[in-house]
């Protein structure tokens, strides 16, 4: 392998990445390339750093040492615009929202594009009506975001993120809080915008499960240092997960394609 | 929401002319009776003339742009922290505003730079100092929850008020009738002059309130989502504490701190028109222009021939008004 820096089909490229709030060390040396149209999911245990690794990665936390590349530029040679129509985030839900109706705020994801004097544009409508064609929040597009339910609003959030008009999406435990309907939804429709738009998905997880079966490449982040990091499937093994979580799992076969799955464990009786 | 679904635009149509007629009619009310021959000569010499053109109108004036400015810079505040009851009143810019006019006063000095007078200025930088502490105090942990910087905000104020009773105590009983009368809050000895010394403060504040309302739409739905949107999250709020400074400094160094109108305004057009900035502000600027001219004239005419300080009448609104809103809030968790 050429020893250049930057590999031609990686989209994000962290080397030897730590980060620290005051004195804490939330990050330790993290390695880790991203590829186009890749679906990465984050795991590991609370604590380790995964939301930490995400903002970082979309330059909402910034310092910290080593090196982090998008499109193999230095991410902090980017403007906030610059990179907004690179990278987009989904927040975790704070519960904290505003009476703006599910179209105004997708239409806020155009922000990068706008000037205070500039009008919204017709590519601007044609982004937003694609973004909430993709996620499926037409049908909900002029109701408020306070009266949305949850798998509802995270729908929205991803829209917005989407209109944005970036090939990177990251989110923070998109599913937790629903129910298995809606994080059944919010995973299709991450799903979809990965295969129809080629979008590269890194999303923050809990649930194993999805991790592996849901994405192509898994992370897992144990206290601040990379536990594991290669193709989704091999995350299903006692060896590895035991490292991550200080835990066994028990796994069965899943039914319809005989994929390993983690299986909860019986409480004795 | 309002089922004649009234557009926006449309609403903030009906608020320039609700605005205009408050700015035509407000002069006209008062104690003694103006005719409309008197004030249809403005240069005549009588005492009806002098009162409408050289004392009421200046002091409609002033009153309409401080509640404007005072109104937008709540506004800014409650979106900036996303806090409804983040105001530079409640978050101590007015005292720091109250302080350096206090200061200037007991210096004695008499100054004015490019037609700006010294006292304006040194309210201008005791906001400026207040609003710089609040921040600095809140974000000494890193964090910049609407909680810690509201209990900034009150021991910022509560600083401030304490260095004012001590300045008082060490003036002679000249200034400190004057610092105490103009703490009240009032709009009782403005002319022409004091529009002019207000203006430039509240034009320029607000135009860079204007410039920056997607900013402040992104911000209010949170400050990790304004920055991946593109919003340089520091910069802009660094820009617009400059601004709110400039307009809240403005405002006390003429009228005093003025209290409740930059939390009531902006809460109440938020129902009428929505949380877009974009149609929020302007509506704000209207609506708490005319609030605050309102409140004079129920200031002025209530106890004729004598006069209340207008803050006395915004703070019997506001004091309820705020209660309101912090019970309201114990259950939708104080955001906007």
């Amino acid at each position: 392998m050429a020893s250049d820096e930057s590999k031609p089909d990686a989209l994000i490229e962290v080397a030897d990445f730590s980060f620290s709030i005051g004195k804490k060390a939330i990050l330790r040396g993290v390695s880790v390339d991203i590829s186009a149209g890749e679906a990465l999911s984050i795991i590991g245990p609370n604590g380790a750093g995964k939301s930490t690794l995400l903002k970082c990665l979309d330059g909402i936390l910034t310092g910290g040492t080593g090196s982090i590349r998008v499109h193999g530029r230095p991410l902090e040679s980017y403007s906030r615009r610059e990179l907004a129509k690179l990278v987009s985030y989904v927040p975790q839900a704070d519960g904290r929202l505003l009476p703006f109706t599910v179209e105004e705020f997708v239409l806020m994801g155009r922000y990068p594009y706008l000037s205070p004097f500039s009008s919204i544009s017709e590519t601007d409508r044609k982004a937003v009506r694609e973004a909430m064609a993709l996620t499926g929040v037409e049908e909900f597009a002029g109701r408020l975001l306070t009266t949305l339910s949850g798998g509802e609003r995270q729908k929205a959030f991803i829209a917005a993120a989407f209109a944005q008009g970036a090939a990177i999406l990251l989110l923070d435990e998109p599913t937790t809080f629903l129910d298995p309907r809606h994080q059944d939804e919010v995973l299709r429709t991450l799903h979809r915008i990965n295969r129809e738009s080629g979008a590269t998905i890194v999303s923050v997880t809990h649930d194993i499960n999805t991790a592996a079966l849901g994405s192509n490449r898994v992370l897992a982040l144990k206290a601040g240092e990379v536990a594991f990091h290669g193709p989704a499937a091999d995350v299903m093994d006692n060896s590895v997960l035991e490292r991550i979580y200080g835990k066994r799992f028990i796994f069965a076969a899943h039914p319809l394609t005989g994929k390993p799955v983690v299986v909860p464990e019986v409480a004795e009786q | 929401m309002n089922d004649a679904r009234l557009s926006k635009t449309a609403k903030i149509a009906l608020l320039v002319l609700l605005a205009a007629a408050v700015l035509l009619a407000a002069p006209m009310v008062g104690m003694s009776r103006v005719s409309l021959s008197a004030v249809l000569r403005p240069f005549s010499q009588s005492r009806q003339t002098d009162i409408f053109w050289h004392l009421r109108v200046p002091r409609v004036l002033v009153s309409f742009l401080a509640g404007a400015a005072l109104a937008v810079s709540g506004m800014t505040f409650q979106a900036m922290f996303r806090n409804a009851l983040a105001t530079p009143f409640t978050l101590g810019v007015s005292s720091g505003a109250s302080l350096g006019a206090s200061l200037y006063i007991l210096s004695g000095v008499q100054i004015s730079v490019l037609g700006v007078s010294g006292v304006s200025l040194a309210a201008f930088g005791g906001a400026l100092v207040a609003i710089l502490l609040v921040y600095g105090l809140s974000s000494l942990r890193g964090g910049l929850s609407a909680g810690t910087m509201l209990l900034a905000g009150v021991a910022v104020s509560f600083f401030f008020a304490s260095m004012i009773l001590f300045i008082q105590y060490l003036s002679d009983f000249t200034n400190t009738f004057r610092i105490l009368r103009w703490t009240m809050g009032g709009l009782g000895t403005v002319g022409y002059d004091s529009v002019l010394d207000v203006l430039p403060f509240v034009l320029s504040g607000s135009a860079i309130v204007l410039l920056l309302t997607n900013e402040l739409n992104l911000i209010t739905t949170g400050e990790d989502i304004a920055a991946s949107r593109g919003v340089n999250v520091a910069g802009a709020k660094r820009v617009l504490f400059f601004a709110t400074s400039l307009m809240v400094g403005g405002v006390v160094a003429i009228c005093g701190p003025i209290g409740f109108v930059g939390m009531m305004s902006p809460h109440i057009c938020r129902l009428l028109i929505g949380p877009d900035h974009r149609h929020l502000t302007p509506a704000t600027l209207l609506f708490g222009g005319m609030f605050l001219t309102l409140c004079d004239l129920l200031a002025r005419t209530v106890i004729a021939p004598a006069e209340l300080p207008v803050g006395v009448i915004t703070a019997l609104l506001g004091g309820p008004f705020f209660l309101w809103l912090l019970l309201r809030a114990s259950h939708d968790r104080g955001t906007l």
